[in-house]
């Protein structure tokens, strides 16, 4: 059995401390590496990794620094994985998971947001800010590949959200992976503050040329303060060399509003850790997915919901489509502290395998320390139920329409909680596609 | 309700019932396990040479095998060298009949309530009774041979039926299978075996209770049980031990065969010494239990109520390897005081048309932590596999904790698998009512959980259900105000 292979990451990281010694993060790179040299890549005994086997990509060495790509071939593949709504929205690019500000574009003025490189914010006035709040993921998540992403912090996204500011036009956050030649290790870093009873609606799209493999290990942490409102969206539909293992950690810092939807379509193996913290009473969390895979994708949703104060709310909706020789992974955990009383969460995981070679894992968990809880969760693995295909069929309706709609239905929970209408429209188009039998369907 | 009430005020003062000592002679030997340990059991028992060796064999895996620590239980490091590994009554030439036991030993197992003798003449109930690892006594042996059914002590069966054993012992729980699974393959000392012929229907429950004595000692019991095509069992086992401040540690393995068209029904009620009110002492409880449907239209069902033990770490577990079995697993799991549970089963699906059905009843008082962990997988040939998992929690304090922890694991479309959670305390609104109508808050608080728990108390045999009722409320005493 082939080994994982990590040293040559120890010359990197060397190459990049002594490039400039004196950057703000040199000490917390230092001390991150430290970890990732003791952590390592997690295995499958890992508990945490138990269905994911992500030293599998390990196996094979990867380019780190970004290549001089042609800038116009880039803004070409830029243009193309454009979302629908960008040109309503404020844009930021990650060109293999490094910042890429030449290639940005903003339709806000700095009174309402700011955004900078995290190295220039590291320098400014929002100095404490990102000193206080960079980083507070790696008290949750130990394992070497966080500590990876943080050994190599150089630029990273900085973005700050102005008290009182409500951001009427999303931010689309891109990331342009470039696998033409190599093998490439993208590693985008983001941190954003929301400060009080601002708005603001994130979105994440990922793209990855050439046939090479790449693999983006991307953190984004992500602080709320006192009634914040946070759309988050991830849309996952990248092409099957592409896996990512991307963690969003969110702190809701003051009572405040979170509301993310995950929407998995195509990769390789891709791992989503959305971890909520409750650090303040009174916080609501909604966090719904959708994975519809197929081929040898393999999607793994990690949720946590950390309920440290009281009277939080938090409601967990994941739904899987999967088929081919995919692999859908759920595993979510909702943790009550002592002091949180009155919590009250929810989680629910529904799955549908269309193949004999599709596998599901699912893993609900709840820790529950306080007594005056209201906890549940559910989970089902399944088909389509016959007696609804039957109804349908004994309409007129064909099996593949019957199951085709009936597949539409199921997904079309998560998908209306996407609340930016064009992006709702494309994945709905996406999906329906996707779904559909190849003939034209008929009129419904 | 009035039996209940006056249950209740008996027990307002009484902490461990089955606290006491026996003072039986005993055979011990010393403290740790080595090589010669190994050798000196299996002579003692006068075992033939396969077992030694098999015995050794497990005893070198374990050597390589590491303590796991992936349940949610926390306790401090145990040395197993400070353990002894085989304590027996003062063996007595052969006895005959149960007027010839030891005198003391049937004043012990009096104050546990399984009188031998009236048991034997009222309930019809066949008891084997282990104390501190050793067979002491088997009841209605002769009326069970008439059937054909052997039921003996395993050192018996070793020496008596020495093919069945050794055909049958390890193949549902390899000795390597996990870490305590090993060391018990290495050291046991006794436990119960049962074997039933193709169509036989046991006439009786069959029982065996199990008692720690001695102090320092572990408890490594290894049980048996196999049904022929068309047998049905049902079995019931129950554990006490003595009170003291030093963890004892209990590592059993139960394995179950159930041929085509079979049933067993285990049932368990575990009652081992679950410590002080502040944590101290108490049982190690790590048992590995699991049954194997090897026939078509088999069935195997656990039910078990665990109220005592310092620590519990079990997962009775079924393996539905022929087409149209059926696994059900029935539990009641209550902690109070410092007491940790982690606790569940495993499903494993591979034949088509399987069934399986888990209803997990968790109650937490007191500081303890009480978790359910089970697995429920659908493999590829598990054609048309259905699994309904229910999992409830309920608080009684705001210093436990409950948990759930399930693995869902599917690789077939047919396959249908639905789990779900539940965890919250006793509504005020069923508390007012109850004690609106003069109940006071203790009974109804009983009386609630005896409700909550009902579903899986229903699943045990008759003569048991009302002992499990009382050890639920026992248990919970003094957990609420």
């Amino acid at each position: 059995m082939e080994t994982v292979i990590t040293s040559y990451l120890d010359k990197k990281f060397d190459e990049l401390q002594k490039k400039d010694n004196d950057n703000k993060f040199a000490a917390l790179r230092a001390k991150e590496f430290g970890r990732f040299q003791k952590a390592g890549i997690p295995g499958y005994k890992n508990e945490e990794w138990k269905y994911t086997f992500i030293n599998n990509l390990f196996k094979k060495e990867y380019k780190l620094d970004t290549i001089d790509a042609d800038r116009a071939a880039l803004q070409k593949e830029l243009t193309a994985m454009k979302l629908p709504g960008s040109e309503n929205a404020n844009e930021l690019v990650f060109v293999d998971g490094h910042y890429a500000p030449e290639l940005s574009s903003l339709l806000l003025d700095n009174g309402q947001l700011n955004i900078s490189s995290l190295s220039a914010a590291a320098n400014n006035e929002y100095k404490t800010l990102v000193e206080e709040n960079l980083n507070q993921s790696s008290k949750y998540i130990t394992d070497g590949l966080l500590a990876l992403n943080s050994s190599f912090i150089e630029e990273g996204i900085f973005i700050l959200v102005k008290k009182n500011q409500v951001i009427d036009k999303p931010i689309y956050i891109y990331h342009l992976n470039n696998a033409v030649e190599n093998n490439l290790l993208a590693q985008p870093r983001s941190l954003i503050i929301v400060e009080e009873s601002a708005k603001v609606q994130i979105v994440e799209h990922y793209h990855t040329i050439g046939q090479m493999d790449s693999l983006a290990n991307e953190v984004m942490e992500i602080v709320v303060k006192e009634n914040a409102i946070v759309e988050y969206y991830k849309i996952q539909q990248d092409s099957p060399n592409a896996s990512q293992v991307g963690t969003t950690h969110i702190r809701q810092v003051g009572k405040s509003f979170v509301h993310t939807v995950t929407i998995s379509l195509n990769g390789g193996i891709i791992r989503n850790n959305i971890n909520i913290i409750m650090e303040e009473a009174g916080n609501e969390a909604h966090m719904y997915g959708l994975y519809l895979i197929k081929e040898n994708t393999h999607v793994d949703n990690h949720t946590l919901v950390d309920n440290t104060k009281p009277n939080c709310f938090s409601n967990e909706f994941y739904k899987g489509i999967i088929d081919g020789h995919a692999t859908g992974v759920f595993s979510g955990k909702i943790y009550v502290r002592p002091d949180a009383q009155k919590t009250n969460a929810y989680q629910s995981n529904k799955n549908i395998l269309l193949s004999d070679t599709a596998t599901v894992n699912t893993k609900p968990q709840l820790e529950i320390y306080a007594d005056d809880v209201k906890c549940s969760h559910g989970c089902t693995v399944g088909q389509l139920d016959p007696e609804a295909l039957f109804y349908l069929r004994t309409r007129g309706i064909g099996l593949q329409d019957a199951q085709a709609m009936l597949l539409q239905a199921f997904s079309s929970d998560i998908l209306e909680q996407i609340k930016i209408e064009p992006l709702r429209k494309y994945v709905d188009t996406i999906v329906t596609g996707r779904l559909l039998p190849q003939e034209p369907a008929m009129a419904l | 309700m009035a039996e209940e009430l006056k249950m209740l005020e008996e027990t307002v003062s009484k902490e461990y019932e089955y606290g006491f000592v026996t003072n039986i002679e005993t055979d011990v030997i010393n403290k740790g396990i080595n090589e010669d340990v190994i050798h000196l059991i299996s002579s003692k028992k006068n075992e033939p040479e396969w077992m030694l060796e098999w015995r050794l064999k497990a005893y070198y895996q374990w050597l390589k095998m590491e303590e796991p620590t992936w349940p949610n239980v926390t306790y401090p490091k145990i040395n197993y060298q400070d353990i002894i590994y085989y304590a027996a009554p003062k063996k007595k030439p052969k006895l005959g009949s149960l007027d010839e036991v030891d005198p003391e030993l049937l004043k012990t197992f009096d104050k546990l309530g399984i009188s031998l003798s009236e048991q034997k003449r009222l309930s019809g109930v066949a008891v084997d009774v282990v104390m501190d690892s050793v067979s002491v006594a088997t009841s209605f042996k002769e009326q069970l041979a008439e059937v054909g059914i052997i039921f003996c002590s395993i050192s018996e069966a070793i020496q008596k039926h020495p093919d069945l054993v050794r055909k049958h012992i390890g193949s549902v729980v390899p000795m390597n299978d996990n870490y305590f699974s090993a060391l018990n393959s290495a050291v046991f000392t006794d436990g119960s075996f049962c074997y039933i012929p193709k169509g036989v229907r046991c006439p009786m429950e069959l029982s065996t209770y199990f008692r720690i004595n001695q102090e320092n000692s572990g408890q490594f019991e290894r049980t048996l049980i196999i049904a022929e095509e068309g047998a049905y069992v049902s079995y019931l086992e129950g554990c006490t031990a003595p009170k003291r401040d030093a963890n004892q540690l209990h590592a059993a393995v139960v394995e179950l065969k159930a041929m085509a068209k079979a049933e067993i029904k285990y049932s368990t009620v575990q009652n081992w010494y679950p410590g002080d009110e502040n944590g101290k002492g108490g049982i190690y409880n790590f048992v590995t239990k699991r049954g194997i449907c090897m026939g078509d239209f088999s069935k195997i069902s656990w039910t078990q109520v665990e109220t005592g033990a310092a620590i519990t770490w079990k997962y009775p577990s079924v393996i539905l390897k022929g087409d149209n079995t059926i696994g059900e697993f029935y539990s009641v799991a209550l902690t109070n005081n410092y007491q940790q549970a982690d606790t569940g089963t495993k499903m494993i699906h591979l034949g088509k048309n399987t069934k399986s059905r888990i209803v997990s009843k968790g109650i937490s008082a007191g500081k303890s932590q009480n978790s359910y962990r089970g697995l429920v997988r659908a493999a590829k040939g598990a054609l048309n596999a259905r699994n309904y998992s229910q999992c409830d929690s309920l608080l009684l304090g705001d210093k436990c904790g409950a948990h759930t922890f399930p693995y869902i694991e599917s690789k077939n479309k047919t396959a249908i698998i639905e789990h779900e959670a539940t965890t919250s305390k006793i509504g005020e609104d069923q508390l007012f009512y109850c004690q609106q109508r003069g109940i006071d808050a203790e009974t109804a608080v009983a009386l609630i959980v005896t409700g909550f728990a009902k579903e899986v108390m229903n699943q045990l045999p008759m003569e048991f259900a009302v002992e499990a009722q009382k050890l639920l409320a026992v248990s919970l005493e003094g957990s609420v105000g």
